[in-house]
């Protein structure tokens, strides 16, 4: 294995640890740009450079934001008194941990049927696009729909509170 | 950890332990953003499964993977405005952001 | 003496032995009218029930016209008329009627005497508010006497005798208010009741002997022929026949109801009654239905008697009767009370009535109690009219003087005394009696009865004086005026005085019409049997002792009327003989003492017996089912309830418990959520491996 997938494997898990083990809100949500960062390397490494790429610019640029936005707007920054884990975080825990024991055990049942070293794939931003309005248009319609339902609803979820609260 | 027996099931792994963090995130943090970064962290799990998957695939020329790929991260953009504007919503109404808390829906 | 009687067999019968079933039924049917009158719809009551009793006897008369006819012609025929009512596999009960010269004479004198009652009953109960009822029950008991009286089925004739009991009862107890009433009334039913028994034990056995029900019925009746013949040779125990031994039982049901011996205790207590009630059932018709029973029996009774000799049963029938006639008239010397010494009068004439039968066969017998319904009859008619005038008033000893009073009534009454005492020659009572005393004499098996009969004879005239002396002569020692009853009382006994005189012309020993005709032989005017020596002697004889006790009777009672506290003129001379006689000889406290007592006290230890122990086990079962269904109202509660009440609980708890999944905290739904994937995966990689 290439010793950069065991870094960048780090970062990616030890932002991820981070992000869910901190207290302060803000140093989580900076925990977690670290992953995304780490997760776009990854991608980078698989020969995806258009999803590495995207994956900057929208969870890095646009994700991370948002959520440092929100825990600006609901004061997150303070610490709340019963503590930031629920009273009973050993049961998600050992809940998490089944899910990981079985897809682990899933992965490295399975490790015979699993390809060997293959070639890199030549992937062009030209093959992208064909693809989008190809094969992939309808998908790439409903994502607009969709992008444009969640732009609206978001307006109106805010915008309704200010009418309520006026 | 010494020779996978493919590249894959490192990313494999790499992608399930990511899972695996987010979800215990998402169960066992009080607040509600931090259980969105939790949701957030599981799909961009899935999200390199799906790469990986790509990757050591057979027909890598499909796109299949990447696409799929850039539409989850398209429609996890759109979810997590929606999220984090109801969070705020419901901050503004209740006063708290604590999941503990937000319990009207009780049966 | 005693004739066979021969009945030439008849063809069909005529139209009134079809509709002889009517004399009965009218008055019967009456009675159920008038039981569903109203109390004051009175002029009806007594309208329906002298109209059908005035039918019944136009009826009769019809009838005893025809056999007189028959007889004059020189062939009676007893017509019967029978039908079968139910049937057990090969044996019947018959029902049925007769019409023969017994029977007609006992219709035409039971319809006739009962019509006068009924006619002085509408002025004597004129003021008794419940006079629908007395009349309701008068005529079923005159349906049920003349029933009896047609009766060719024994059965039958014991349902009517039964009835006849009834509707003594329920007139005796006819103000039950009284209590003495009351308690008469069930004296009477209950004594008539014990003669009943032995009477309905003789009926099964003469059934089960013979086959059949039925008196006479063309030859194959239990009185005809071969079925009477082979009672004879039957064994009926005590070293008597069969014959003897059902004849003795019948006997012992006459008894009963004609007061003798020692069941006759009931018929003075009946006196309670109304006086035509004592009039009619306890004078003239009902108390005569035994000796009735007893000639209709006959042939029964008669059979295997050697000729000049006599059976056993008849024996008894004679001594019986005897012992009474004498024994009741001693007890009547010493009564104060008007109706009680003729009851017991009556008491004593029955006796005369059986020792006729007993010892002279059926005409005898049967002549006497014509004679005696008529006079007696009258004596209560009178009696009732002086109780009427006095004012309800019924102690001798508060009357006196009436003679001038009630003129009409002392004519009458004395009309029917002289007969009851057997008057010679112008009075019926001096020709039955004598009859009775001629067949006593010549009687060569039995010999005592003549000479009780004699001093009974005496004994009658004695009281009879007593009484007449006290009620008539003298002066008036009751209270308020005495006054002479209205016509419609005083008629009916005017007619039977005239009756009571009459009568005798029939059975004198010159022209022996009445038993010629019950006989069925010829009768011829013949004056020369009042020559026969014997005969003379005892007519002699008879009438010495009427005026001795006449005499006797006058001289010591005579116009004196002793003030009602006073002493008896008898008590004062022989107070040892006194006081027995007025206390009826003690015969009602030896029962008390021993039949009423034993039976108190077996009724008591029946009554402890049902109470303690069926009532123990009674209450015991009770009281296991009411822990049966304690036991099941605790297996209901605890196991049923509880197990139900513990369900819905439990699944209302496990309701609640479900509902805290619904907690509205987000986390644990993704808790489940995760879960549930979790498995599912595993389940699906599990079940897909290689």
């Amino acid at each position: 294995m290439n010793p950069v997938f065991y870094i960048l494997a780090a970062l990616t898990i030890g932002g991820g640890l981070a992000a869910m083990l901190l207290k302060h809100l803000i140093h989580a949500a900076l925990a977690v740009t670290v992953a995304f960062a780490g997760l776009a390397l990854l991608f980078l490494q698989l020969d995806a450079q258009f999803a590495g790429f995207a994956q900057i610019l929208i969870y890095i640029g646009a994700v991370a934001i948002l959520i440092v936005f929100a825990i600006l707007l609901t004061h997150g920054a303070e610490l709340p008194k019963g503590g930031v884990f629920s009273k009973s975080w050993l049961v998600g825990l050992v809940i998490a941990a089944g899910v990981f024991a079985v897809l682990a055990w899933a992965i490295l049942q399975s490790i015979r049927a699993l390809p060997q070293q293959a070639a890199a794939p030549v992937v062009t931003v030209h093959d992208i696009g064909n693809a989008l309005v190809g094969r992939y248009v309808l998908p790439l319609e409903i994502v607009a729909l969709l992008l444009t339902a969640a732009t609206i609803g978001a307006v109106i979820v805010a915008m309704h509170e200010k009418a309520v609260q006026k | 950890m010494t020779g996978f027996a493919s590249p894959l099931t490192g990313y494999l792994l790499v992608a399930a332990l990511l899972f695996a963090i987010g979800l215990a995130g998402a169960l066992v943090r009080r607040n509600a953003i931090m259980v969105l970064i939790g949701i957030e962290l599981m799909l961009n799990a899935a999200n390199l499964n799906f790469i990986a998957f790509w990757r050591y695939g057979p027909h890598p020329e499909a796109l299949t993977g990447m696409m799929f790929a850039i539409f989850s991260i398209a429609v996890a953009a759109a979810e997590a405005a929606v999220g984090l504007g109801l969070v705020i919503a419901i901050y503004r109404h209740t006063g708290t952001t604590e999941l503990d808390k937000i319990n009207r829906m009780k049966g | 003496m005693q004739a066979t009687m021969t009945f030439t067999p008849g063809s069909a019968p005529s139209v009134i032995v079809q509709n002889l079933w009517l004399i009965p039924a009218l008055p019967i049917v009456a009675s159920g009218v008038m039981a569903l009158l109203k109390q004051s719809r009175r002029k009806l009551a007594s309208g329906l029930a002298i109209g059908s009793l005035s039918v019944s006897l136009l009826l009769s008369l019809i009838a005893f016209a025809r056999v007189v006819g028959q007889w004059a012609a020189g062939s009676v025929t007893r017509e019967t008329i029978s039908f079968t009512w139910l049937q057990f596999g090969s044996a019947t009960v018959d029902l049925g009627w007769v019409l023969d010269p017994l029977a007609a004479i006992m219709l035409v004198m039971v319809s006739f005497v009962g019509l006068l009652i009924f006619i002085y009953s509408v002025g004597y109960m004129a003021h008794d508010e419940n006079f629908t009822r007395f009349f309701c029950f008068l005529s079923l008991f005159a349906g049920a006497m003349l029933g009896v009286v047609i009766s060719n089925s024994i059965l039958l004739l014991f349902m009517c005798w039964e009835l006849v009991g009834l509707t003594s009862y329920l007139l005796i107890g006819f103000w039950y208010q009284k209590p003495s009433a009351a308690a008469a009334a069930k004296k009477a039913l209950i004594t008539t009741r014990v003669g009943d028994i032995f009477f309905f034990l003789g009926i099964v056995w003469l059934f089960s002997q013979t086959g059949t029900l039925l008196f006479y019925n063309h030859g194959v009746g239990s009185l005809e022929g071969l079925n009477l013949a082979n009672l004879l040779p039957a064994h009926g125990g005590l070293g008597l026949s069969a014959a003897g031994a059902i004849g003795l039982l019948i006997f012992a049901g006459a008894v009963g109801k004609s007061g003798q011996l020692p069941l006759h205790v009931w018929l003075p207590d009946a006196m309670e009654g109304p006086t035509p009630v004592s009039a009619l059932i306890h004078a003239a018709t009902m108390v005569a239905a035994g000796v009735f029973l007893i000639a209709r029996v006959y042939p029964l009774m008669q059979i295997g008697a050697a000729p000049g000799g006599t059976t056993a049963s008849l024996t008894v029938v004679a001594w019986i009767g005897s012992v009474t006639a004498v024994f009741a008239a001693l007890i009547a010397v010493a009564q104060n009370d008007i109706k009680r010494i003729l009851a017991y009068s009556t008491v004593s004439q029955l006796g005369y009535m059986m020792a006729g039968l007993g010892l002279g066969g059926v005409a005898v017998g049967m002549f006497h109690l014509i004679t005696h319904a008529f006079f007696k009859a009258l004596l209560f008619l009178g009696a009732g009219s002086v109780i009427h005038g006095c004012h309800e008033e019924q102690d001798i000893r508060r009357m006196g003087g009436l003679r001038v009073d009630m003129p009409l009534t002392f004519a009458t009454y004395g009309i029917g005394m002289l007969a009851l005492c057997g008057f010679p020659i112008v009075f019926s009572g001096f020709w039955s009696k004598d009859g009775i005393l001629e067949a006593a004499k010549h009687s060569a098996a039995i010999k005592g009865p003549f000479f009780l009969l004699v001093f009974g004879a005496l004994l009658t005239a004695f009281y009879m004086t007593r009484q007449v002396c006290y009620v008539f002569f003298g002066y008036w020692r009751g209270h308020g005026t005495a006054h002479e009853s209205p016509r419609v009382m005083t008629t009916p006994l005017a007619i039977l005085a005239f009756f009571a005189m009459a009568l005798g012309a029939i059975g004198t020993p010159a022209w022996p019409w009445f038993h010629a005709f019950l006989e069925n032989r010829a009768a011829t005017l013949d004056m020369h049997a009042f020559g026969e020596l014997g005969f003379l002697a005892l007519l002699g004889t008879s009438s010495l002792v009427v005026f001795l006790g006449l005499g006797l009777g006058w001289w010591l009672y005579g116009n004196k009327s002793p003030k009602p506290e006073a002493p008896d003129a008898l008590e004062q001379s022989a107070p040892w003989l006194w006081t027995p006689l007025r206390d009826k000889l003690y015969l009602d406290e030896f029962y008390g003492a021993t039949f009423v007592a034993f039976y108190a006290w077996w009724a008591r230890v029946a009554d402890w017996f049902d109470r303690r122990i069926w009532g123990g086990i009674v209450s015991l079962v009770a009281w296991l089912f009411g822990l049966w269904a304690k036991l099941n109202r605790a297996l209901d509660v605890y196991w049923v309830d509880g197990s139900f009440d513990k369900t819905c609980e439990e699944l209302s708890n496990g309701g609640g418990l479900l509902a805290r999944v619904q907690s509205g905290l987000v986390q644990n739904y993704l808790r489940i959520l995760a879960v549930a994937v979790v498995a599912l995966a595993a389940i699906l990689l599990w079940s897909s491996r290689p």
